[in-house]
């Protein structure tokens, strides 16, 4: 949605980040002032078009005063707050979050992973051997669980699901960040196709009873994967050249433009390899779109090229 | 919006039981017949049903105990008739533990694995319901009966303990406590005349100097006249002669803390719920006692239900809140029916409902069944559990009694807490906080479990010894001499026989790095192999993780894995490395997790390993 255009001014809050004076604007969070600071603060369940679900803890830092230590994408800056994002209590609770994430889910598509676990010296295979996809993972009861001998670190892996052309879902790479379940449903969407079902380790994004997306009320806009973190909701065309070890980044060229297909004006990223359009995506900032396109932006790309070679 | 649905009718019965709970459908649109004339032009029922989407948990319930699972069909027509999305429905369903979304038999017995009920033979009861019935989630020949493991039933004075949750046209629900082998084969088997449990009577019964257990065991729990013959009502009375400010004021001149675990003083909550301007402002009694080793709420919930219905209606009166919630674990149906006809028999008086007293003032009271999720005792979980939503908890600020259920002022007390308002109103605020300490006033109930000769829910005044409690219960069996005891229940710590001098009060324990928490002082003796112990609590949190943060949600995994490597003899690395491990995987979560349980999860392992020296060489 986009900013009133009267807005009433806004009071600044001054607050201390790492004996940093920084002021930011009321309502505006601990990661806003490290931001305007540059202080580098990993993220993986903050989106910048949705309200924070601080699932993820690995932006936790250490405020004067209180018991615990504090989500900063969602905890408000105060007056007089005294923040400290490098403590050894702040790298030691980041460090562990990666390392629990890293041991139990495939992060080889999360982009920002392999810098995250440099950057806190992670060690995820402290925890030992990973244990093998579980087939039954998405019919667990609630509130079971298996007696283990520990030697063996539990996964959420299971197997990708692929039930139409236009987008997988591999679950194995899932951080449960939350953001496809707000996207699809009452902050962007209103759909809500999908929802977190079960609950603790066993919990996992879920459509009802597990069915196949064709049959749920998915209405294929993608806004999913435009904010998956992680690549467990991806487009097939992308799956699919990965899988035959021909996706290649940074071949890729991004073109702006406009989508032609309705008179709103979404803007859309082409993501182009090999002169094929390979992902569409939009950019977050647009002050009309935020991310978000409908299945024909995201996906009707295929008249302007024929990706099995026989080109008109 | 839209709602997708699978195209498949509900069966009768399924469609009998959500009617019978949401009244008849509207039109064509949230369910009922379809008039081509009308329907076609006008949309009816979508924000009205959506406003009652508080309903979604009992509308579950009363499928599940109608039918003994939610199959797609009643979860798609449960959708309609509340245009809720299904998916959303089915992650509620899913959350919960009593609730079952595949294929179930109608009666399930419940049998508790958890700690109490280990130290009094449920590993045995398991391995011979194993043996002779079949392997967890076997259906009998009639494929009318199953059992599965449950989490601590609120029944560790007298266990170990099961549950039958039967489904069907009245859906009952039982507890058998203790049960033999032979109780939880003949109940599976349908056999008639199994004698299901009675309210505990306290051992102290009679005792002069009991005040909020004075009345368990005393008076007869279904009959306000016996409740009123024994002063009930009487601090009502006079409390409204107090006035609303009156009532505060003395709340907080009494000092009374929470008794919940968290030890928040009441008086402060009350004064800022009454102070908030938003209305309507809402009341809950937490009920959900799940935390293992607990049972004292339920000892009063089934001796005494009218005393907590009205201190309900006091502090809804004191704080101008005209509605309340009981939130109930589901495991408690024989306090249920207790409340219920507390409640029931209140309303019939002109105790409760409109102009209580003629009074002119209002509060409606209802309980709501939780579903099986020990979560749902953390406030803000309450919260989304009783809207409809997941049992996740919130993160905070903002606070409950700024925005709590509802996104309304809320005051959340627990049953215990309140119950100790009829004692702050006779006696005065000043007068109440003559009991116990300085920074404890009043009496506390202990719930004794374990190996113990006299196991129960104790009151004594604050400021007694652990090593008296444990006395006042006659100690030990057979002469065995004490391991270690927990203090606070899972979520809170072991000490060393060698402590027990230690003061019970809020001050004496903080200063002794350890919790009263919810009252619980677990016994155990020698012979107890505390790997298991221990191996159990970390399952425990592992299952009761709502799976929201990381810490917590792989946390609790992580420990439990570390803790078996131990318990085998397989240690990864060593046992100095996998103790390092578990205090680091308990840092985190104690430090980054989202809400209590996560922040406590390491709590009870290690103080075993800190405190006892678990793991230690030589240790058992």
């Amino acid at each position: 949605m986009s900013d009133p255009v009267m807005m009433m001014p806004k009071r600044m809050v001054e607050l201390e980040v790492d004996g940093q004076t920084v002021k930011v604007f009321e309502g505006e969070t601990i990661l806003d002032a490290c931001n305007k600071v540059e202080i580098d603060t990993p993220t993986l369940c903050f989106g910048e078009t949705l309200q924070p679900k601080n699932a993820c803890r690995v932006c936790v830092v250490e405020v004067e005063g209180a018991r615990v230590l504090q989500p900063s994408c969602s905890r408000k800056a105060e007056a007089g707050m005294k923040v400290h994002t490098n403590s050894e209590r702040v790298r030691a609770s980041r460090r562990m979050v990666l390392e629990l994430l890293a041991s139990s889910v495939d992060l080889s598509t999360t982009s920002v992973a392999p810098e995250y676990l440099e950057a806190y010296e992670a060690r995820p295979e402290k925890f030992g051997p990973q244990a093998p996809p579980d087939t039954h993972r998405d019919h667990h009861r609630a509130g079971h669980s298996a007696v283990t001998d520990g030697q063996l670190a539990a996964t959420v892996y299971q197997g990708i699901k692929i039930d139409n052309e236009l987008y997988t879902r591999d679950y194995s790479k899932c951080i449960l960040c939350y953001k496809c379940v707000d996207a699809c449903g009452e902050q962007w969407q209103n759909t809500f196709a999908i929802s977190v079902a079960g609950r603790g380790f066993d919990a996992r994004i879920s459509t009802e009873f597990v069915v196949p997306l064709p049959e749920s009320a998915c209405v294929y806009c993608g806004n999913c994967i435009q904010v998956c973190p992680t690549g467990a909701l991806m487009f097939k065309s992308e799956h699919d050249l990965r899988e035959e070890g021909e996706w290649r980044e940074e071949e890729q060229t991004v073109t702006t433009t406009i989508c032609t297909y309705c008179g709103v004006g979404c803007n859309l990223e082409l993501h182009v390899q090999d002169n094929s359009i390979v992902k569409v995506t939009s950019p977050p900032d647009h002050s009309i779109t935020h991310g978000n396109l409908c299945i024909k932006g995201r996906f009707g790309f295929q008249h302007a090229q024929a990706r099995d070679g026989a080109k008109k | 919006m839209d709602i997708k649905l699978l195209n498949v009718a509900p069966t009768e019965d399924e469609k009998e039981a959500v009617d019978l709970l949401l009244g008849p459908a509207l039109s064509g649109w949230d369910g009922g017949e379809r008039d081509a004339l009308t329907d076609t032009r006008v949309a009816e029922g979508g924000h009205e049903s959506r406003e009652d989407r508080h309903l979604l948990l009992p509308v579950l319930w009363a499928v599940q105990d109608r039918i003994g699972y939610i199959s797609a069909p009643a979860l798609a027509y449960i959708s309609k008739r509340m245009t809720i999305a299904p998916a959303e429905v089915y992650g509620v369903a899913s959350f919960y533990m009593m609730l079952a979304t595949e294929p179930t038999p109608p009666r399930v017995l419940h049998v508790c694995e958890d700690i109490a009920c280990k130290c009094l033979g449920s590993d045995d009861l398991i391995a011979t319901l194993q043996e002779r019935f079949g392997p967890e989630g076997a259906v009998s020949a009639d494929g009318r009966s199953t059992w599965h493991r449950s989490p601590c039933l609120g029944q560790c004075d007298r266990g170990p303990a099961v549950l039958m949750m039967e489904a069907g046209l009245e859906p009952f629900t039982r507890t058998y406590a203790p049960a033999s082998t032979a109780t939880a084969l003949a109940v599976l088997s349908e056999e008639e005349g199994v004698a299901g449990t009675e309210p505990s009577e306290p051992y102290q019964l009679g005792d002069p100097s009991l005040r909020l257990l004075r009345r368990i065991g005393v008076i007869d729990p279904l009959s306000l006249d016996d409740y009123r013959a024994k002063g009930g009502y009487d601090a009502l009375r006079a409390a409204v002669s107090l006035g609303p400010a009156g009532v505060i004021r003395e709340i907080k001149d009494s000092r009374l803390m929470g008794r919940g675990g968290a030890a928040f003083p009441t008086g402060v909550k009350w004064e800022a719920v009454a102070q908030q301007p938003a209305r309507p402002k809402f009341l809950i009694c937490n009920a959900d006692e799940s935390e293992p080793g607990t049972f004292k709420d339920r000892v009063i919930m089934e001796g005494d239900p009218c005393s907590l219905v009205e201190s309900m209606t006091i502090a809804g009166y004191a704080m101008g809140v005209e509605n309340g919630f009981i939130y109930l674990r589901g495991e408690y149906p024989e306090a249920e029916r207790a409340l219920q006809s507390a409640i029931d028999q209140a309303y019939d008086r002109g105790l409760l409902g409109d102009d209580i007293m003629g009074e002119g003032f209002t509060f409606d009271l209802e309980i709501r069944r939780g579903a099986g999720a020990y979560i749902c005792g953390e406030e803000t979980a309450i919260f989304n559990s009783i809207e409809g939503y997941r049992g996740e908890p919130r993160s905070k600020p903002p606070f409950p009694v700024e925005k709590g259920v509802f996104q309304k002022p809320t005051a959340i007390n627990n049953v215990e807490t309140l119950i100790n308002v009829l004692d702050v109103i006779r006696r005065s605020g000043p007068g109440y906080a003559e009991t116990g300490t300085t920074g404890s006033t009043g009496m506390k109930l202990f719930c004794l479990s374990g190996n113990i000769e006299r196991p129960g829910v104790y009151e004594v005044p604050f400021g007694g010894t652990l090593r008296e409690l444990i006395d006042l219960a006659g100690g030990v069996p057979d002469g065995r001499e004490i391991q270690a005891v927990l203090l606070g229940g899972a979520a809170g710590s072991f000490v060393r026989p060698d402590e027990l001098d230690i003061e019970l009060s809020f001050e004496a324990v903080r200063e002794a790095k350890t919790t009263l928490g919810s009252g619980v002082v677990m016994v155990f003796d020698d012979t107890v192999n505390m790997h298991g112990i221990l191996q159990r609590i970390a399952q425990f949190f592992r299952n009761e993780s709502c799976g929201q943060c990381v810490p917590c949600r792989v946390g609790t995994v992580r420990q439990q894995e570390a803790l078996a490597r131990l318990a085998s003899g397989k240690p990864r690395g060593g046992v100095e490395t996998e103790l390092e491990l578990i205090a680091e995987i308990g840092g985190c979560m104690r430090d980054a997790s989202i809400c209590g349980l996560g922040q406590a999860a390491s709590s009870a392992v290690e103080s075993a390993i800190d405190r006892l020296g678990v793991f230690k060489e030589g240790a058992r």
